[in-house]
């Protein structure tokens, strides 16, 4: 490395999943030596997560199919210490000119950086229906995340409801961990699901994976229900059952535990606060940060990777995070292999074009929102129901995001919107009879998560520090 | 289109001058560049006080004082407000000085002060540090209310009057015609009004220069940190003496802690931020002062954009220049309370070319007072009038 | 009857912790999450309507998990993890409502 190489601040990676794992080791492979700073303690991201201490489950039983991409991630981050700094049990609670304010070990620190990748991931798209915020219902990710990083299961009789290829997964999962899975309940019609068969050449992998899990659910019992709507989670003080409707016939299972997702969505809100450029995004009807090919997002030296720009799966965020880094290796001026950079283009243009497809068969149910009652829960922080939002829509005339939030509450709460957000916005534009990409959406704001007041303050002195 | 008032600019000012006009009868067009109550109208600390204010500003916090109980009969909704009281924390003798002498300025006016000491203070007030604050000044009939509600409100209640309210509308050019205003407005047809209301806030410089009354208008950036919900425990809006941090609770138990600047948005100065160091400088001297909060979350932090004059008085009243305008804008981080009694006044002058509440004060003459000194946006002729103090 | 059932380290080390002032026992390598939820089938009232609560997405992205510990300390039950002698309080009210 040129010295003036070395004077330069170090690069930050947020996020230390399959993305910024793969981002990390191909900084340090070019010579640099990137700070890595992620929430959990230990990396993997969701998808990969590890467990607290080894629980004596082969990672077989923990990540299946997956579980030697999961082990070779783990093993590669760990090969990499020494050669960058990692900071886990670490938020990035704000970004702003090339720092990046961090919450970490009872404190704050401000991390200085050149070249910034945000890697940060995704959580479940949830549309709020009667009875969510019940005890013993969970998102999918976390029904999942409980199995595999607890060795715990979130009920004795589960339903899955909702739609998307996790829905199927988690399931599985759950039959494969020796419990009841009740039914399975896809938003999505079966013809859906048929389409996209036709629809792909050569069946790829996961659809056949996919495939091969339906028939064994079958074979133990579990059913199916496509295309249902007016689901509802019902109990008094925790689930007790589910209810929903299938071609015009109301249906009630009894459960004990209920796991519930409609597909992923972006993790976005340090996208926003790093000035970086959002456009509406047809397919996940969400606005989602800009990124070219290189991976490289409107604002110079920050990099988009991972399912946080826009949901691909754990394959193509690994690839992104890799051509992210060598974005950022060519834009400080030292050599990449631009075949290397074309492959990793190359796969991942296949990869989404498959992902296309394969959304397509599992579409968010935005017309939900026409049938739910008015006091369902919508704001789990905030406690707004669907009437609060249409009311104050309506006294105050509000057409857009922001003044919902600022007339209704909606997104004030502890999580910012990042759960209800997405209701929220279709929920204004149906009363609104607007396009959902002209409501736009909630502008993020710092801290993105909760922050401790008692934190000793920030001195104005401090100029940028490196982590050490 | 053809109205007698146009305003421009909907925030709190413009909003309660449109409802005030449209309620004697006069119609009126609003335009805004983005939405009604989304900037410092919408988005400051919620103070509804008139303790502190310069004397000069208390008649008119006076005549908005009588209208903030009647908000539900005016606007449909209490916009959250609350008479609270409003205290005022002195630190040390000298803070304390200060707040004794306040309170005689303020003893020929309508503004109630109760002077504390350390030990009634302490005594009323068990939240408060009593290490860090020795003596205070209470306001009992000043409180609060919720700026993005009162806002919003306005603005509904002014379109549901029969205001003309076009959002997300830039002005881009006015000027005077023999019988009125032309305001040229982004995508709607010209309209021509008798009379033009400059409410533009932060961005009411250059419809104060299309006049040549060029002034000083300057952008403050109040930064504003909200905690997650708490037990209720903090009783009364309170503040420190010379504004290093001020603390509210509203019923749903939510603290919002204000203190320090935020900072212009790199990619739209329009749009402001909070600083790392001053929300965490702020947070920490509010646990200190009120260590309730020790064991709080923030949830959130934001910034507004707020025009501000260097003698922080607001401008308010006719042109200098030109009959027919009224200017209302700079009301330097102050302006919340005093907005809808600046409604009224506007909406007076309109009618009547007069006002019963003396604001000579703040009068947009007072920057031109010295010809020599005059603002390089071209000085009118030199007005008899002094300047605020 | 808890929200959570075990299917690994049902042989791990034992941590004690208290729930509501009554001693309870979790295993290493819990979540507080976990080590509640295995137990008992609630985390908090929520802040307004004082509804049971007992987390939703697991990944420190929801906020709907924080408890309360005795020394009034608030923590995010997902993400912190279980130490011994912890006394955690799922039944009182944090927030608004009720009088301080």
């Amino acid at each position: 490395m040129s010295d003036a190489a070395k004077d330069r601040a170090q690069p930050l990676i947020v996020g230390a999943g399959p993305a910024g794992i793969r981002a990390a080791a191909t900084l340090v492979a070019a010579g640099l030596r990137p700070i890595v700073v992620d929430e959990a303690p230990a990396c993997g991201g969701q998808i990969y997560r590890q467990p607290l201490v080894p629980d004596g489950r082969d990672a077989r039983v923990r990540y299946g199919s997956e579980a030697p991409k999961a082990e070779r991630l783990h093993r590669e981050f760990a090969g990499l210490q020494g050669k960058l700094d990692y900071l886990p049990n670490t938020l990035v609670w704000n970004l702003s000119d090339g720092v990046a304010d961090v919450a970490t070990n009872g404190g704050h620190r401000r991390l200085a950086h050149d070249g910034l990748i945000l890697a940060t991931g995704a959580m479940d798209r949830i549309l709020p229906v009667p009875g969510w915020t019940l005890p013993g219902v969970f998102s999918l990710g976390g029904s999942q995340i409980v199995l595999k990083a607890q060795g715990c299961v979130i009920g004795s009789r589960i339903v899955f409801a909702g739609t998307g290829p996790l829905l199927y997964l988690v399931a599985w999962q759950y039959m494969k961990a020796g419990v009841k899975v009740a039914a399975v309940l896809d938003a999505a019609p079966l013809t859906a699901q048929m389409a996209m068969m036709k629809a792909l050449p050569g069946f790829p992998a996961i659809v056949l994976r996919g495939t091969r899990f339906i028939a064994e659910m079958m074979m133990k019992g579990v059913a199916f229900h496509y295309g249902i709507n007016k689901l509802r989670f019902e109990g008094t003080s925790r689930i007790e059952g589910v209810s929903f409707e299938v071609r015009g016939k109301r249906r009630h299972l009894a459960c004990d535990g209920a796991g519930f997702g409609l597909g992923l969505k972006p993790e976005t809100q340090l996208a926003d606060l790093a000035g970086c450029q959002f456009a509406f995004n047809e397919r996940d009807r969400v606005f989602l940060p800009q990124t070219d090919t290189a991976r490289r997002s409107s604002v110079p030296g920050v990099y988009l990777a991972g399912d946080g720009s826009g949901i691909a799966g754990a394959d193509a965020a690994e690839m992104s995070g890799e051509r992210a880094a060598l974005s950022l290796i060519e834009d400080r001026g030292l050599a990449v292999d631009p075949g290397r950079a074309g492959k990793l283009e190359k796969e991942l243009r296949k990869i989404f074009a498959f992902r296309n497809v394969l959304e397509q068969s599992f579409p968010f149910p935005s017309q939900w929102i026409a049938d739910l009652p008015g006091d369902t829960m919508v704001c789990r922080c905030e406690e707004i129901d669907v009437s609060g939002i249409r009311d104050a829509a309506d006294h105050f005339g509000i057409v857009e995001m922001n003044r919902l939030k600022a007339v209704s509450r909606i997104g004030m709460g502890r999580c910012q919107g990042r759960v209800c957000g997405s209701a929220a916005a279709e929920l204004l534009a149906a009363s609104t009879g607007r396009p959902i990409s002209a409501v736009g959406r909630l502008r993020g704001q710092a801290p993105v998560k909760p922050l401790p007041m008692s934190y000793a303050a920030i001195a104005p002195a401090v100029t940028g520090e490196a982590a050490e | 289109m053809k109205v007698d008032v146009a305003i421009i600019g909907g925030g709190l000012v413009g909003c309660s001058a449109a409802l005030a006009l449209r309620q004697r009868g006069l119609s009126v067009a609003l335009l805004e560049r983005g939405f009604c109550g989304a900037q410092a109208s919408g988005v400051n600390y919620g103070g509804v006080r008139r303790q502190g204010r310069p004397i000069e500003q208390l008649p008119l916090a006076q005549r908005a004082h009588a209208i903030w109980p009647k908000l539900r009969q005016l606007i449909g909704i209490d916009g959250e407000f609350r008479r609270t009281g409003q205290l005022k924390l002195a630190r040390n003798e000298t803070e304390m000085a200060s707040l004794e002498a306040y309170a005689r300025g303020a003893a020929s006016t309508d503004l109630k002060l109760e002077l504390l000491g350390a030990n009634a203070l302490a005594e009323r007030f068990p939240w408060i540090d009593r290490e860090i604050a020795v003596g205070a000044s209470f306001s009992a009939d000043d409180g609060q209310a919720n700026p993005r509600l009162v806002s919003a409100g306005f603005a509904a209640a002014a379109r549901r009057a029969g205001v003309e309210i076009y959002e997300q509308t830039p002005v881009l050019g006015v000027s005077k015609e023999a019988e009125g205003f032309l305001v040229d407005a982004q995508g709607v047809p010209a309209i021509r009004a008798a009379h033009l209301v400059n409410a533009a806030g932060a961005w009411a410089g250059p419809f104060a220069d299309a006049f040549r009354e060029g002034v000083p208008l300057g952008r403050i950036y109040p930064s504003m940190i909200v905690t997650e919900p708490m037990k209720v425990f903090m009783t009364v809006n309170t503040g420190v003496e010379g504004g290093e941090v001020y603390a509210r609770q509203v019923e749903r138990g939510n603290c919002i802690i204000g203190g320090q600047r935020g900072a212009a948005r790199a990619d739209d100065a329009d749009f402001s931020r909070p600083t790392d160091v001053g929300v965490t400088t702020v947070m920490q001297r509010a646990v200190r002062l009120f260590p309730s909060l020790k064991n709080a979350h923030a949830i959130r932090f934001w910034s507004g954009t707020e025009g501000a004059m260097p003698d922080k008085n607001p401008v308010i009243g006719q042109s200098s220049t030109t009959s027919g305008l009224i200017h209302a804008f700079g009301f330097s981080g102050a302006g919340f309370q005093i907005a809808p009694g600046v409604g009224e006044v506007i909406a007076e002058l309109i009618t009547t070319g007069e006002t019963t509440t003396p604001i000579d004060a703040f009068s947009i003459a007072r920057f031109f007072v010295d010809a020599a000194k005059g603002s390089g946006a071209g000085a009118p002729p030199q007005s008899p009038q002094s300047r605020g103090t | 009857m808890p929200l959570l059932h075990r299917v690994a380290r049902q042989n791990e080390v034992p941590i004690g912790f208290s729930l509501n002032g009554k001693p309870c026992e979790g295993r290493r390598g819990d979540t507080l999450l976990s080590a509640i939820l295995t137990i008992d089938e609630r985390l908090r009232p929520s802040d307004f309507s004082h509804e049971p609560r007992a987390g939703f997405c697991q990944m420190s992205a929801c906020q709907d998990c924080w408890v309360t510990l005795i020394s009034g300390e608030r923590v995010r039950a997902c993400s912190t993890p279980l130490a011994e002698g912890m006394q955690v309080i799922t039944r009182a009210a944090n927030s608004a409502g009720e009088p301080a």
